[in-house]
């Protein structure tokens, strides 16, 4: 087996607030390998995202070890190691599509034929080709965030962390989208970072899902699904789906997640 | 042009406002003008007059009141005439080849205009440079901001004198530059002030968006927070030069200068002409409009090119 993608061994971290230190992560230990499909679950509060930022160096831990591709997480993140796509597309109002693909290109000094190309390349990935001269607010929330996820994968990062990102939009939409995700990722075999209230979401998508609980934020269960890499929509009625689903209830309500 | 019908509804109601205000004020006036023409005036001495109020002039007199409508000397002139003074001085000059006449609003304003701009040019690129030194510094923004804000309670007629008395002393001659300085006091703090808020309206999800990216501080202000600032930027400027006109009027006002608006509304005070008042007040009315609309169609242009209106 080849070394792990990401690897956190007892990571702690601690906010200190007027209220008191407020222990955001506590004692994770998680290994994503490479090409895994991992989904973080659990309610507000959990760490989730936090923990998602610790791996793109937004958050500095309190204790324990954090590597990316064997790097910690800050030289990772100048070695371009990883994409962030928000829970909000951000995309910038005052470029167009192109343009905001562009943007992570511009900063990272790529040439001018080369952004070109690249553009071309993700939105027709994200099945955007023919939109990328419209500006964000000529198109559906799916759109704009589609046109983030772009921007993210411009710049051949193996790892693509996903913090929420289709949180915002409707059901049927949403569905859409895990179906692009899911296509995207079988082609370009990244790593995938994903956080997600949403069991049915994070059961459809992963390879492994990361059940996390509250205070402390800590990982109560961390299941690899045996579901094919092949997932037609109409999976989620198959009894292996339904299984999983529930063990990830379970793993939620074992949190006591929900008795406040 | 769907919104002409309003503002044309708000000047007919004030058209008609002033109309009707200017009967009680010229009634004295009209009557004094009246008497010393020989008409039969009620009460027939100056000094009972004086001791009527304005209505019980207008009923004992209804036949004078018309008078009131075309003094030379009127307390409040009526539209029409403040109309025909500000045409005498500005375009009827300009026809006759003397539009920079000393005795033309053209040249007057033009007076003003130079100062206005060297004082808006002054205090936008200060409160521009103070809003990016906020921003990026706690310790500005904690000692900068309340002095920034102090400095806009000072009334600045109080200022004026000094501003000029201050510059004469370091050797600046002339009106131009000090003028222009109380111009930019009052300038630049709506810039600043916008600027700030500006520069600070992207979210932290943007900025964190940058850091994935291993932005460094320039880009992150030349791609996020400066193009994110422009709409509150032209909004402040309109705010801000609107101010400037007001602040280069202010320091011809109490200076003695002889050219300029501020200095023709003074000379129309102490000379008793408020025709000569009204009409510049109006050119500075007039003045500030041509700017406020320049800017909003600058405003207009550069956001439609960065792709942010419909």
């Amino acid at each position: 087996m080849t070394s792990p993608v990401v690897s956190a061994t007892s990571l702690d971290l601690t906010f200190q607030t007027n209220d008191g230190p407020v222990h955001a992560l506590s004692g994770i230990d998680l290994e994503i390998g490479k090409g895994e499909f991992v989904s973080f679950i659990g309610p507000s509060g959990c760490g989730k995202t936090t923990f998602l930022r610790c791996i793109a160096a937004l958050e500095a831990p309190t204790g324990g070890t954090l590597t990316v591709n064997g790097m910690r997480p800050d030289g990772a993140r100048r070695a371009r190691a990883y994409g962030y796509v928000f829970q909000a597309a951000g995309l910038y109002p005052w470029r167009s599509i192109e343009k905001n693909i562009a943007l992570p290109l511009e900063i990272m000094g790529y040439s001018r034929a080369e952004q070109a190309e690249r553009i071309n390349r993700v939105l027709d990935l994200v099945e955007l080709s023919g939109f990328g001269k419209k500006y964000p607010w000529q198109l559906s929330g799916g759109m704009q965030q589609r046109a983030s996820i772009a921007r993210a994968l411009a710049f051949d990062a193996d790892i693509l962390l996903m913090d929420e990102p289709f949180g915002a939009l409707d059901e049927i939409v949403r569905d859409h989208l895990n179906e692009q995700l899911l296509e995207l990722w079988a082609r370009t075999e990244k790593t995938i970072g994903f956080v997600t209230h949403s069991i049915p979401e994070a059961v459809y998508l992963s390879t492994k899902i990361v059940v996390m609980s509250p205070r402390p934020g800590r990982i109560t269960d961390v299941i690899d699904s045996p579901l094919p890499k092949e997932r037609p929509l109409d999976i989620r009625d198959t009894p292996e789906f339904l299984e999983i689903a529930h063990r990830v209830r379970d793993g939620l309500r074992a949190g006591h997640a929900y008795d406040d | 042009m769907r919104n002409i019908l309003p503002i044309l509804a708000v000047l007919v109601a004030l058209a008609v406002l002033w109309y009707a205000a200017v009967a009680p004020m010229n009634i004295r006036g009209a009557l004094d003008v009246a008497d010393r023409g020989g008409a039969e005036v009620i009460p027939a001495e100056p000094r009972d007059r004086f001791e009527q109020s304005a209505w019980r002039l207008m009923m004992a007199n209804p036949d004078h009141i018309a008078l009131g409508y075309s003094l030379d000397r009127p307390r409040l002139p009526t539209p029409v005439q403040v109309a025909d003074e500000l045409w005498n001085t500005t375009g009827e000059m300009a026809l006759r080849g003397r539009a920079m006449s000393k005795r033309s609003l053209i040249y007057h304003g033009w007076i003003t205009l130079q100062s206005t701009l060297w004082g808006f040019a002054l205090g936008t690129v200060l409160g521009m440079a103070g809003a990016i030194a906020i921003v990026y510094s706690r310790v500005v923004d904690m000692s900068l901001m309340p002095w920034a804000i102090i400095s806009q309670t000072v009334p600045i007629v109080a200022l004026a004198p000094m501003i000029i008395v201050l510059s004469s002393q370091v050797g600046i001659e002339g009106r131009g530059v000090p003028k222009a300085i109380i111009s930019a006091y009052l300038c630049y703090f709506p810039v600043l002030v916008g600027m700030v808020k500006g520069l600070r309206s992207p979210g932290a999800a943007q900025l964190d968006l940058l850091r994935t990216y291993s932005a460094s501080g320039v880009q992150a202000f030349l791609k996020l927070r400066l193009p994110a600032s422009m709409p509150y930027l032209f909004t402040s400027l309109k705010i801000g030069i609107a101010a400037a006109l007001v602040g280069t009027i202010v320091g011809e006002l109490p200076t003695g200068a002889i050219s300029g608006l501020g200095a023709r509304i003074l000379i129309g005070d102490q000379f008793g002409t408020p025709l000569a008042i009204w009409a510049a007040l109006f050119a500075a009315a007039i003045l500030a409009g041509i700017l406020v609309t320049l800017l909003d169609l600058m405003q207009r242009i550069t956001l439609r090119r960065m792709g942010m209106q419909a």
